[in-house]
């Protein structure tokens, strides 16, 4: 009744105003946060047993439950696997491997993403006769499965003479590292725009110059991103540890292996729930400390000049 | 003295030749702009000269100098792009002083060359700022004076205006006009914008196809086209084309006979010709007195742009354009006298598409 007697303006005034209704509840919305939070439970859960093991001593374990918090928490199982878990011959703990892995980690870090980001920024900036060619190359070898390359390298190591050392595992690490590297750094240089790198050569800067002052302050974002590549994978790595180093020399992932597979005397779950744990921290403070740098990182790196 | 040089210029990027067998002599203290359609090869001619490119064949001088094979740095040249290039990283003044610094300078004299270029720019209270918290005119003013900085002979300008917005860009071409009388460098400068070319150059060079069309004086280009395609693109609203033949002092065109006797032919001119016309130079009203070409004609579409009035029409059976005074009242389907003077016209052989 109301309706007959709107003028065509006030019905205009009407009807939906302001911002559109956001309805929670929704069909996708629980597809969404159900399959959200069962993940998460599915990751969550064997850290959380993980955790309230290591804590535990092994009267306490023996009980059964591993779902019940520790009665009473003990941090002994954490020191024994840090400095007195046996593998092998010595019974040092886990130290001797993280210090073995940090030498590692390191050199093969610093070494992969300088040469990377140095091949990166030649093939997308100066295009040389052939770079084409050298492109093409590295890129089939990020699909080569490196089983195929690992007896090679053996010889390869061997001739240079750095088969069972550090090096020779900080070469291999780099080695593999650089055609996915590569390709990151060369894609990110290649969108820093033309007229910028042309204004430096005009400015007379040279190779290193506008590599040094120009590209690298604002690859930031794109380093980060190489760097927690490089850390975790090379932390994480199992098999070319195990099979380019020698005992004395094994990364704290062949050492974690030793220490929980260990056929003497009883299984201590606790010290090797610890162990994996100890392990597995710096990965994981990699991922706290510089997924912030990394955000902020972009952020910075946002600005066009 | 020549400023710059090119001699029989040639560049090709794989199969695709982009300059063609290319001359071209800059005067010193020159001020030429590179006019050309998109892709015609303005860019490449310019980073060529700049050493960004290398040349195919060809050599290149500044200051009878031989150029060709040295680097960019060592040519002498300031270069100014149209997305600024400023380096984000560093402030304003470090900007301006990175070439310097690359040239190592000494701080004294890079501090005071630095303080002048701001001075002359007006960019002093910006020194201190990051690239990104400039607007796009500033900006520009720093690429320019990163140039300016480097106290160069030659600058080249890649379309440095054409990021701005109508307004900034009007503003800041007359300060690279005023600029260029201040320094009395050579400047070459690239744009598609045919109001900065007339409004800027001593000289402009069309080019089409990676080749110089026409190289004159923006009002010889504008009065004398070289050939068919210079006048069709020098002019907005564009030039008039009638198809038609020429033979003794009369056009004939769609049945129509003009008389242009007063035309100042440089040959002998008979045979099938067009006539171009400027929009602008068609008469009305009382201006049509004594003119040899008078038809009337029907109005057909109206465009008024205020200060003056396109108007759409057919002239022997061919479409036609001309300008009135904005302030004329005139309608769809009204007739009105036109008339065209032949000494402001142009005639170009169809065949070889050269003036006549
Ligand atoms: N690196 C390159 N590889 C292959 N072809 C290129 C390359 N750079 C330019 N060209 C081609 O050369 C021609 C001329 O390009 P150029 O950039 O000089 O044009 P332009 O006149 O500056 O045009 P615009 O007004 O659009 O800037 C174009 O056809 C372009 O496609
Ligand atoms: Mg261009």
């Amino acid at each position: 009744m109301t309706d007959t007697r709107l003028t065509p303006a006030s019905r205009l005034l009407e009807g939906p105003r302001g911002p559109k209704p956001t309805r929670r509840l929704s069909g996708r919305n629980i597809m969404l946060y159900g399959t959200l939070i069962v993940m998460a439970a599915y990751y969550a859960l064997p850290l959380y047993v993980m955790v309230v093991t290591s804590l535990k001593g092994m009267p306490e374990i023996r009980m059964g439950n591993i779902f019940a918090p520790p009665v009473e928490i003990t941090f002994e199982p954490w020191v024994k696997a840090w400095s007195e878990a046996c593998t092998g011959i010595n019974c040092d703990g886990l130290s001797r491997g993280f210090w073995n892995s940090v030498q590692i980690l390191i050199p093969s870090v610093i070494l992969s993403i300088a040469v990377a980001s140095v091949n990166g920024y030649a093939l997308s900036k100066w295009r040389f006769p052939g770079s084409e060619v050298f492109f093409t190359i590295l890129m089939i070898g990020v699909f080569i499965p490196y089983q195929v390359m690992i007896y090679p390298i053996v010889i390869l190591l061997r001739e240079l003479g750095l088969y069972g050392s550090l090096w020779g595992l900080v070469l291999v690490h780099t080695i593999f590292g650089m055609p996915l590297l590569t390709l990151l750094f060369r894609n990110y240089f290649t969108s820093v725009p033309d007229e910028l790198f042309k204004a430096a050569r005009v400015d007379g800067a040279g190779f290193w110059g506008i590599y040094f002052r120009i590209m690298l302050p604002m690859a930031l974002p794109i380093l980060v991103v190489a760097m927690i590549l490089q850390v975790t994978g090379i932390w994480n790595d199992f098999l070319f540890g195990v099979i380019y180093t020698k005992p004395e020399i094994y990364p704290m992932t062949v050492q974690l292996n030793n220490i929980v597979n260990s056929v003497q005397g009883v299984k201590e779950y606790n010290v090797n729930m610890a162990a994996t744990l100890l392990t597995g921290l710096v990965p994981l403070t990699i991922y706290f400390v510089s997924g912030k740098l990394f955000v902020r990182g972009i952020a910075a790196g946002a600005v066009k000049g | 003295m020549h400023s710059v040089s090119i001699r029989s210029l040639d560049l090709a990027f794989g199969s695709v030749k982009v300059l063609k067998d290319l001359d071209l002599d800059i005067h010193d203290g020159e001020f030429l702009v590179l006019l050309g359609s998109s892709g015609c090869g303005k860019s490449t001619l310019l980073n060529c000269i700049a050493g960004l490119l290398d040349p195919t064949d060809g050599q290149i001088f500044i200051k009878e100098r031989n150029v060709t094979w040295l680097e960019p740095s060592e040519r002498g040249i300031g270069m100014v792009f149209q997305s600024y290039a400023l380096y984000p990283q560093m402030s304003v003044e470090g900007n301006l002083s990175f070439g310097l610094k690359n040239a190592g300078l000494p701080k004294a004299e890079i501090a005071e060359r630095v303080a002048r270029a701001a001075k002359i720019l007006q960019i002093e209270p910006l020194l201190k700022r990051k690239p990104g918290a400039l607007s796009g005119g500033q900006r520009q003013r720093v690429a320019i004076g990163r140039a300016l900085v480097r106290d160069v002979d030659v600058f080249l300008f890649d379309e440095p205006l054409s990021n701005l917005d109508a307004k900034l860009r009007a503003d800041l071409r007359v300060e690279i006009k005023r600029l260029h009388q201040k320094l009395e460098n050579t400047m070459i400068y690239v744009t598609h914008d045919q109001v900065e070319a007339m409004t800027l150059a001593d000289r402009i060079a069309i080019m089409k196809g990676g080749q110089i069309m026409q190289l004159d004086t923006p009002a010889e280009i504008y009065n004398r086209p070289r050939n068919r395609y210079v006048a069709g693109f020098i002019g907005s609203p564009s030039m008039n084309f009638l198809d038609g033949g020429l033979s003794d002092g009369v056009f004939e065109t769609g049945g129509e006979r003009f008389d242009i006797s007063g035309y100042p032919f440089e040959g002998a001119a008979t045979g099938p010709a067009e006539m171009g016309i400027r929009p602008e130079h068609v008469a009305t009203g009382h201006d049509l007195d004594g003119l040899p070409i008078q038809a009337d004609v029907t109005v057909e579409l109206v465009e008024p742009m205020g200060s003056d009035t396109q108007v759409w029409t057919t002239l022997a059976g061919q479409s036609f354009r001309f300008r009135m005074d904005g302030q004329a009242e005139i309608r769809d389907g009204d007739t009105i006298r036109i008339g065209i003077d032949p000494t402001k016209a142009s005639f170009f052989d169809k065949k070889s598409e050269l003036r006549l």
